[in-house]
């Protein structure tokens, strides 16, 4: 089933949680709604959910209206932050709440209901815990139960809340796997928030990016990482060097190099903003042409490519840098060394944009 | 993004508007049936023939007789059960041993005895056919009919009340701070004083707070142990009963009204307490 | 995930061994002190009675224990503490939900007042009850007209431990329910259940044994109660008499035996509930983990 979402708006008192948003979600598709706190995510997926409603706009579902319809009538999966599981109810229970609560006349009986839900929990990786408690599970274990609880009642669309951030880190990352796997069985409509850009990109068919109450940006993660479309989305998305710069016919002097400016992203001459990724950082051991001096203060060599942060030479300005491992041999790097770098590439911002 | 935003709508897992004020009107309506109404009584009743007659109340000799002797058994009362609390709560809170929560159930009972039954066992154990009764008669001391055995009686109802406000407080905190004391020289005495005392202090307050409005009302267990002995043995709330049982209505109403405005005090001070220190850590 | 490589994580509890070995001085002292106060302020005068009792041997303790108008008065007791508290349950849920969940303007002098019975010295709210459930008085005229009788009858016991009742299940509820996961109810709402389904099957059960704690409170309160019940109850012998102002009488006509039969009663009573209660707020902390 596909969401659309017209120009929802939502205030809370003077505050705007969201500013005019649209969406438009795809069925099967699985969409990360990715931003910092307080950028209005949240917001959003409660929105969709029927938790809240909009001060103004519309959300369809399949092309029906549903922005007056509870959250009970809507039939949407939610899994939420802290998983919000029944606590005096065994595993089994919890999934089987939403069979049980149907009207009588659309409750399966007992038998059936025992097998959907044991369906669900193999599903999950979790029928041998079906007499447990939550209070007796891991924290990936009572994820997994929130899901199969949400997908006991067959939702049209699944919504999950910061899915894995209560999560350690390497649980998150079996968890993360394992959901997407099961997403491409299921082909389930579905949404996740999520703050950590690393989830957004690696679990999304499509990420929404989102800040100060708006849509910064939506596209696949390979086009929002290469092309971020906003000042924002480049300095949310990665790491990144920062330059405040000036724009002359067309062209900026980023990192001691000239920079030609594509025509169309900046209104014209004047002030601007130049954003570097440490990997489009390039390190020479002796003087080259439009480089631009600076000393090594820190490096990290564990892992596949090495850390380096530099002051540069004139306003002892840190930029972060990573090479390879086989070129940090090559230029024989240590702290404190002299060296000069170059931008091989960069993306300019109007600091009016900004 | 969740918190402060999200937290003021709730539509989904909402009553509907009419339900919300409907329990809202119930709630109000218990209340004012079953507590403001009393107090109000109270006032009313008093003031029922005037001011003056009101007055006129407090110009009986036994009613004063009666205010000094409550103050009396409270100001003896309270700070013994204070420090029973202190002293108790430090060996409960602060460490582990065998029969520890046994101890706790136990230091609970007397809010499980009923009043007349605590103020019984006194008479059992210091009447003139108790126990100890007759050796006491020997020495010239008399404790059922007469202070002591008043005094013992309240202890015996306000026992819990500091210990109970106490032990859970301490437990929160931990040993943590006390050890740091210690490890850096101080005496365990003055690390009670300078640490332990400061991080409890509200709560301690509230404690006593408690602990003194029962002890100046009790009335079931002083009304076994006192004889009703006029301008000797009568509390407070002991004459109330007194001058009710005489159908003296306004004077009963009157001596009473002080004890309603203890209670009064009490409440308005022990919500100072929760709202400046938070109710999570006290009660 | 195909290992479950994550085993049941094992409840922790707040007090571990640790507290053995703390260096903090002055345990010998200050529970010495605490088990010599308990003993001399409590339990010894407990002893007295529970000795005194069984110096009766068991026939003449049933004798004395158990008169026909004894055991009117522990009917009556048992009976109107049982109401009151059951009434006060009710009540009590539906004052800590309104005081936690909504806002309204008088909300903080409301939670104030509903302290007042902890408050008010019994003999107090007695004489006021009494005032206002007598035939001429604020409520006991118009019930009167109704034909209803409060005051002097076993309805105004239980409207006295009512009073008493009150602030105990409204203090033990109001906590559960403001450290229940408001999310829940929403999961609840999002699997499609209705509000009263989700009130019924989710909410419930989660401050039952608060619940239940409070009601038990009540009724330990209530069984023992004296001073706010003598003075609405009539205190007519069979009818309106409780068990408590049974044992008075009975020391007023130096009936020792019988009065030292029917505190050996209500002590056991005592006891049962206290353990009953410390049953009860066990389970209901275990729910709160």
């Amino acid at each position: 089933m596909d969401i659309e979402i017209t120009h929802v708006s939502k205030q809370f008192g003077t505050f705007a949680a969201l500013n005019d948003v649209s969406l438009t979600v795809h069925p099967g598709e699985l969409v990360a709604l990715l931003g910092p706190s307080g950028s209005g995510k949240t917001t959003l997926l409660r929105i969709i959910a029927g938790m809240e409603q909009p001060t103004m706009g519309t959300v369809l579902f399949g092309g029906q209206d549903l922005t007056g319809h509870s959250l009970r009538q809507r039939r949407v999966g939610f899994v939420f932050q802290h998983y919000a599981l029944f606590r005096h109810m065994t595993v089994f229970e919890n999934v089987a709440f939403g069979l049980r609560v149907k009207p009588r006349i659309h409750r399966p009986r007992e038998a059936e209901i025992r097998g959907r839900v044991m369906k669900l929990l193999s599903l999950v990786q979790l029928d041998h815990f079906a007499k447990r408690y939550p209070s007796q599970l891991s924290g990936g274990q009572r994820q997994r139960v929130a899901l199969a609880r949400a997908l006991a009642i067959e939702p049209s669309v699944l919504l999950l809340d910061e899915p894995f951030g209560a999560l350690d880190a390497k649980v998150r990352k079996e968890l993360r796997r394992w959901l997407r796997g099961l997403h491409d069985e299921m082909q389930l409509t579905s949404l996740f928030v999520t703050h950590d850009q690393e989830e957004a990109l690696e679990l999304a068919d499509r990420v929404v990016l989102m800040n100060n109450s708006v849509i910064e940006q939506v596209g696949s993660p390979q086009e929002v990482y290469d092309h971020p479309a906003t000042s924002f989305a480049y300095e949310f998305l990665g790491h990144v060097n920062r330059f405040d710069c000036r724009v002359e016919d067309g062209k900026v002097a980023v990192c001691g190099g000239e920079i030609v400016v594509p025509s169309g992203t900046v209104n014209g001459d004047g002030q601007a903003v130049a954003y570097v990724r440490p990997h489009d950082i390039e390190i020479f051991n002796g003087a080259v042409m439009a480089g631009q001096p600076a000393v090594v203060r820190y490096l990290t060599a564990a892992g596949p490519v090495a850390k380096i942060e530099l002051s540069l030479a004139g306003d002892g300005a840190l930029i972060e840098a990573e090479i390879g491992r086989a070129q940090l041999h090559a230029l024989d790097l240590r702290v404190g060394q002299p060296v000069y770098i170059r931008a091989r590439k960069a993306r300019v911002f109007s600091a009016a944009m900004h | 993004m969740a918190g402060a935003a999200t937290s003021k709508s709730r539509i989904a897992a909402g009553e509907p508007l009419w339900l919300r004020l409907l329990l809202i009107a119930l709630a109000i309506s218990f209340l004012i049936l079953i507590v403001i109404l009393p107090i109000a009584a109270v006032f009313t009743e008093a003031l029922r023939q005037g001011i003056g007659a009101y007055f006129a109340s407090f110009d009986d000799p036994d009613v004063w007789s009666a205010i000094r002797l409550t103050l009396l058994v409270a100001a003896i009362a309270v700070p013994l059960n204070t420090l029973f609390g202190v002293v108790a709560s430090w060996a409960i809170a602060k460490f582990e041993f065998v029969g520890k929560s046994l101890l706790v159930t136990l230091i609970d009972l007397p809010f499980s005895v009923s009043p007349v039954v605590a103020g019984f066992v006194y008479v059992l154990v210091f009447g003139v056919h108790g126990w100890f009764g007759a050796w006491f008669a020997e020495q010239g001391v008399q404790i059922i009919f007469a202070v002591p055995g008043l005094v013992l009686a309240t202890m015996f109802v306000t026992f819990p009340f500091v210990a109970r406000e106490l032990i859970p407080l301490m437990e929160e905190q931990g040993n943590d701070e006390e050890e740091a004391a210690l490890s850096l020289g101080a005496s365990g005495f003055r690390t009670f004083l300078r640490v332990t005392l400061p991080n409890i202090k509200w709560g301690l307050l509230y404690g006593v707070l408690l602990c003194n409005a029962r002890a100046m009302g009790e009335f079931g267990a002083v009304s076994v142990v006192s004889g009703h002995i006029r301008g000797e043995t009568n509390t407070m709330p002991l004459y109330v009963e007194i001058l009710y049982n005489e159908y003296n209505f306004v004077a009963a109403f009157a001596v009473a009204s002080l004890l309603a405005m203890l209670a009064l005090v009490t409440l308005v001070l022990k919500k100072l307490i929760e709202w400046r220190f938070g109710a999570s850590t006290v009660g | 995930m195909s290992a479950d490589a994550i085993t049941v994580t094992a409840p922790k509890r707040s007090t571990g061994s640790l507290r053995k070995e703390t260096i903090l001085p002055g345990f010998g002292l200050t529970l010495g002190l605490t088990l010599l106060y308990l003993s001399l302020i409590v339990l010894m005068p407990l002893a007295a009675l529970v000795i005194k009792a069984s110096g009766m041997g068991l026939q003449g303790f049933i004798d004395a224990a158990f008169t026909s108008r004894a055991l009117a008065a522990y009917r009556l007791s048992f009976g109107t503490a049982l109401i009151a508290a059951a009434i006060v349950a009710v009540i009590g849920v539906i004052i800590s939900w309104v005081l936690v969940r909504y806002q309204f303007p008088g909300k903080r002098l409301l939670d104030a007042c509903v302290d007042l019975p902890f408050a008010l010295p019994t003999a107090v709210a007695g004489i006021a009850l009494a005032a206002i459930y007598a035939e001429n008085g604020w409520l006991g005229a118009p019930l009167a007209a109704l034909g209803l009788k409060i005051a002097f009858t076993p309805l105004g016991i239980i409207i006295a431990l009512m009073f008493e009742g009150l602030p105990f299940v409204v203090r033990t509820v109001e906590p559960v329910l403001q450290d229940l996961d408001k999310e829940v109810e929403e999961a609840s709402a999002s699997l499609g259940a209705g509000r009263i389904q989700t009130f019924v099957k989710v909410i419930l059960p989660a401050i039952l044994p608060a619940v239940l704690t409070g009601f038990a409170l009540a009724f330990a309160r209530g069984l023992g109660e004296y001073g706010s019940v003598i003075f609405i109850a009539g205190n007519l012998p069979m009818v309106s008499e409780i068990a408590p102002l049974l044992i008075i009488i009975k020391l007023e006509q130096f009936d020792y035996a019988g009065a030292t039969a029917i505190a050996t009663v209500m002590l056991v009573a005592g006891f049962v509930m206290l353990f009953v209660i410390n049953w009860l707020q066990r389970w209901n902390k275990r729910r709160g983990t």
